[in-house]
C-alpha cells in the first residue's frame, strides 16, 4: 500500500461524492445526500491515511518531513482541509447540500495535484527546516479552506437570490432551488465560515511573522506573498465589519466573500507562479 | 462662528467615527496594496525593470513613491487613518459596551421582557422565599452564580456568563495600536545590518541601511563554514561556526557556536542569522592526484587558484573555476568540480571538468593524463543578517492580544438569564444571547425545563 494509491481513491472518493451531490440537488432524496457525505467522509478518512503514510514515506528515504513542503503536497493539503472544514459546517448546522459547491474544490485540488503536479518526496531546503513549517502551513490552510467553504456558499446564495428574484420571491419553485437553504441561512452561513476563516488566517500571519523573524530577523518584510496575505486579511475585516451597517448584507457580502476567496487563491498559487519573493521554493 | 466650528469639529467626529470609512480604507488599503507587489520594491529592483520603463513612467512612479510603496508618505496616511478611524470608533461604541458589562441590568422588569424573544411563565409550587433559594441554587449549579434584588415585593434573579467577551472586538483594536507601536519602536530603535566573514578572520562592524557602517561593540569571528547537499543536489545546510570576541577574547558561553538557517545566535541584543555564503575572493588550494595513461606513480598536486602549475613532462595547468556543488549545472552529478585547464607543449590546451565524487569518470575521457580531484581548502566567506529590534516584544504582545480579542469576539457569547418571582408564586423567565441566538434558544429550553420541574 503506497500514499499515492490511497491518493489516487480519495480522489475518486470526491469525484463520486461530487456526482452524488448533483444528484441529491436533482432527486432532493435525502439517502442521496447521506450518500454523498458519507463518500466525502470515507474519502477524507483516507486522505488523512494517505498523507500520514507520506509522512512515514518520507521517514523511510531518509529526511523525513511532515508532507506541507510543496505545491503538490500543500494542494492536497489544501483539498483536506476544505473538507474537514465543510464537515465542520454541516456537523454543526446541518445543511448538507452545501458539500455540492464545496467538494467540488476539494475534488479541483486533488485531480490537479494527481494530474499536474510532481508528487516526489523532496528533502527540504534549509529554509523549511523548522518547527514553524507545520504551524504556519496549518493555520493558514485552514484559513483558506474556510475561506473556500464560503466561497461556494456564496455561490449558493447568488444562485438562488437570482432564481428567487426571478420567480417573485417565495421560493415556491421546485427542483434543484428547493433543496438550497433559504437565503438568510445562506447568508448567515457565509459569515459563520469566515469567522471560522478570520482568526486561522490571522493565526496564519502571525506563525509566518514569528517563522520570519526567527529565520530573517524580520517579521514582516512586504514580501508579496506577505502583502497578499494581508491584502486578503484586509478583504476579510472589511467583510465582517460591513456586517454591522445594514447595507452590506446579502448579494454584497456574498460578492466580497467571493473577492475574498480569488485573492486567497491569488495569495496561495498566483504569488508562487507570477511574483517572485521568498515563497518562491513553493512554485515548482 | 463658534457654532460653526463645532458645527465642523462635530462632523469631523462623526466623519472619523464612520463605519464606512473604516470599510473603505480597508478595500483601499487592499487594493493599493497590489501596487507593491506586481512593480519591484527598492533595494532590489532589477536594472532591467528600470530600463524596461519609459522616462516619464519611471518619473512618474519615482514620484508617487511606488518603487517604495509600503513607506511612501500616502500609504502611511491610509495607515494612520485607519488608527484614527479605529480608536475613535472605540472611543465612540465603547461606554454603551462598558454599560452593558459593569451595570448590568438587574431588575427583570416589564419593558425588559418585552424587549426579549426568549421569555417563558412557569408555574412553581412554593412560596417566593423558597422559591428564591432554589432557583438561585439551581442556576449557580446549571448556569452561573445569580444577582438577587429585591423590589416592590417582587425577587428578581440575575445570572450571566462571558460579559466581558463583547469587550472582544476593542481587544482587537488596541492589539492593532500595538503592533503599530511595536513597529514605530522597531524602526526608530532598531536597524538591519548585514556582514560578510571570511573563513578564520572577525569583524566588529556591520554594514547597515545606506551603506553605513554599525560598531557592534564586540567581535564575530567565523571559525569555519560549512556547506552539504542532498543526493539531489538540494542544499541541505548552511553551517557557520561564530565566535564572539570581547576584546580580542573569546567569550564563555559564545564559542563555536553553530548558525544554520533557521537557528540564529543573539548577542547583547543583536542577532545573526545564516543568509549566504560564497568562495573567499583570496581563493584557496585545490588538490588532484594525476597518472599518466601508459603506467607511472601517482603524483599528488596542489594548485593554488588561478596559479599555473608545473606538471612531469613540461606541461602545466591551472585550476579556472570551482564548485562545491556542480548539480545545477550537471543534474545528473553532485559534489564537488573543478575546471582545469593543461597545456602540453606542442599541444592545444585542453580544459576539461573532474569530479570529486567520481574518480573513474576523467579515466573515460581518453586524456593522456588522468586525474582524481581530492578536493580542497577552499576559503568560505559567510554572509550574516545582523537585526536589533527592541520593539519585537511590543509586536509579539499586540499579536497575542489580537488572537486573543478575535475569540472572544467570534467564539464567545454573553449569555443573560433573568428570572422575575411574584408574590403570587408566578416566576418568568428571560434569556438572551450577544451572538448564535437559536443555539443558546435549545440551552434556554432545556434549562427552563428542568426549571419547571423543580
Amino acid at each position: 500500500m503506497s500514499s499515492s494509491l490511497l491518493f489516487n481513491i480519495t480522489t475518486l472518493s470526491y469525484m463520486v461524492s461530487m456526482l452524488l451531490f448533483f444528484a441529491f440537488l436533482a432527486s432532493r432524496n435525502k439517502g442521496v445526500g447521506l450518500a454523498a457525505s458519507g463518500v466525502a467522509y470515507a474519502g477524507w478518512l483516507i486522505q488523512t491515511a494517505a498523507i500520514l503514510l507520506r509522512w512515514k514515506e518520507s521517514y523511510a528515504m531518509g529526511h523525513g518531513h511532515a508532507p506541507l513542503s510543496n505545491l503538490y503536497e500543500s494542494v492536497v493539503f489544501f483539498a483536506w482541509t476544505i473538507i474537514l472544514i465543510y464537515g465542520i459546517i454541516e456537523m454543526k448546522y446541518k445543511y448538507r447540500v452545501v458539500g455540492a459547491f464545496v467538494v467540488p474544490f476539494a475534488l479541483l485540488g486533488m485531480a490537479w495535484a494527481q494530474l499536474g503536479l510532481s508528487s516526489g518526496i523532496e528533502p527540504l531546503v534549509p529554509a523549511l527546516q523548522s518547527n514553524w513549517l507545520l504551524y504556519h502551513v496549518i493555520t493558514c490552510f485552514l484559513g483558506y479552506a474556510a475561506f473556500a467553504v464560503a466561497c461556494g456558499i456564496s455561490i449558493m446564495y447568488l444562485i438562488k437570490e437570482r432564481h428567487e428574484s426571478a420567480t417573485g420571491g417565495d421560493g415556491q419553485a421546485g427542483g434543484v432551488m428547493a433543496t438550497f437553504p433559504s437565503v438568510r441561512v445562506l447568508d448567515d452561513l457565509n459569515y459563520k465560515a469566515i469567522m471560522i476563516g478570520f482568526p486561522l488566517l490571522t493565526l496564519g500571519i502571525v506563525t509566518g511573522a514569528a517563522w520570519a523573524n526567527y529565520a530573517w530577523g524580520t517579521y514582516w518584510s512586504w514580501d508579496p506573498k506577505e502583502t497578499w496575505s494581508l491584502i486578503v486579511w484586509f478583504i476579510y475585516a472589511a467583510f465582517l465589519h460591513a456586517r454591522i451597517t445594514r447595507g452590506w448584507v446579502g448579494r454584497r457580502a456574498a460578492f466580497l466573500s467571493i473577492i475574498g476567496f480569488a485573492a486567497t487563491i491569488f495569495c496561495y498559487l498566483g504569488v508562487n507562479l507570477f511574483l517572485s519573493g521568498l515563497h518562491s521554493y513553493g512554485g515548482k | 462662528m463658534t457654532t460653526q466650528k463645532q458645527g465642523f469639529l462635530q462632523s469631523l467626529w462623526d466623519f472619523f467615527c464612520s463605519l464606512k470609512l473604516s470599510i473603505s480604507l480597508l478595500i483601499g488599503l487592499a487594493l493599493v496594496s497590489i501596487i507593491g507587489t506586481v512593480i519591484p520594491q527598492a533595494p532590489s529592483i532589477p536594472e532591467e525593470y528600470i530600463r524596461s520603463l519609459s522616462q516619464t513612467k519611471l518619473q512618474l512612479y519615482d514620484k508617487l513613491g511606488f518603487f517604495d510603496m509600503y513607506h511612501s508618505w500616502w500609504f502611511i496616511l491610509l495607515l494612520y487613518l485607519l488608527t484614527v478611524n479605529l480608536v475613535a470608533c472605540s472611543i465612540k461604541r465603547l461606554p454603551r459596551v462598558w454599560k452593558i458589562v459593569s451595570e448590568p441590568n438587574l431588575i427583570f422588569d416589564e419593558g425588559l421582557e418585552r424587549s426579549l424573544s426568549l421569555t417563558r411563565d412557569l408555574k412553581l409550587k412554593g412560596d417566593a422565599a423558597s422559591l428564591k433559594d432554589k432557583l438561585t441554587g439551581f442556576l449557580s449549579s446549571e448556569f452561573a452564580t445569580p444577582v438577587v434584588t429585591e423590589q416592590n415585593g417582587e425577587i428578581h434573579l440575575f445570572a450571566q456568563k462571558n460579559p466581558w467577551c463583547r469587550l472582544g472586538v476593542y481587544v482587537v483594536h488596541l492589539s492593532i495600536i500595538i503592533i503599530f507601536i511595536g513597529a514605530l519602536i522597531g524602526s526608530f530603535y532598531g536597524y538591519k545590518a548585514y556582514v560578510q566573514i571570511v573563513e578564520g578572520s572577525s569583524v566588529s562592524a556591520a554594514q547597515g541601511r545606506n551603506d553605513k557602517m554599525v560598531d557592534l561593540g564586540f567581535a564575530v569571528k567565523l571559525e569555519k563554514f560549512s556547506v552539504s547537499f542532498y543526493n539531489t543536489g538540494a542544499p541541505k545546510e548552511f553551517k557557520s561556526i561564530l565566535t564572539i570576541l570581547e576584546n580580542g577574547q573569546p567569550v564563555p558561553g559564545y564559542v563555536n557556536i553553530p548558525v544554520v538557517v533557521n537557528d540564529p545566535l543573539t548577542y547583547k541584543g543583536f542577532t545573526f542569522y545564516q543568509s549566504s555564503y560564497g568562495p573567499a575572493s583570496e581563493g584557496g588550494t585545490f588538490y588532484f592526484t594525476m597518472r599518466e595513461r601508459k603506467g607511472g606513480a601517482p603524483v599528488r598536486v596542489a594548485a593554488h587558484q588561478g596559479d599555473m602549475v608545473q606538471l612531469p613532462g613540461g606541461r602545466t595547468m591551472r585550476v579556472v573555476e570551482s564548485t562545491q556543488d556542480v548539480s545545477p549545472v550537471i543534474p545528473q552529478l553532485s559534489g564537488p568540480a573543478a575546471r582545469v585547464e593543461v597545456h602540453a607543449p606542442g599541444k592545444q590546451p585542453e580544459s576539461f571538468i573532474v569530479f570529486r565524487n567520481y574518480p573513474e569518470l576523467d579515466a573515460e575521457r581518453g586524456g593522456d593524463l588522468i586525474f582524481t580531484y581530492d578536493g580542497s581548502d577552499e576559503k568560505f566567506y559567510t554572509g550574516l543578517q545582523v537585526a536589533k529590534d527592541p520593539g519585537v516584544w511590543v509586536v509579539w504582545l499586540g499579536c497575542t492580544l489580537m488572537v486573543v480579542g478575535i475569540i472572544m469576539a467570534f467564539f464567545l457569547s454573553h449569555k443573560r438569564l433573568w428570572v422575575r418571582i411574584a408574590a403570587n408564586g408566578r416566576v418568568v423567565v428571560g434569556g438572551s444571547a450577544s451572538k448564535n441566538q437559536p443555539a443558546f434558544q435549545g440551552a434556554f429550553e432545556t434549562l427552563v425545563d428542568k426549571m419547571e420541574k423543580l
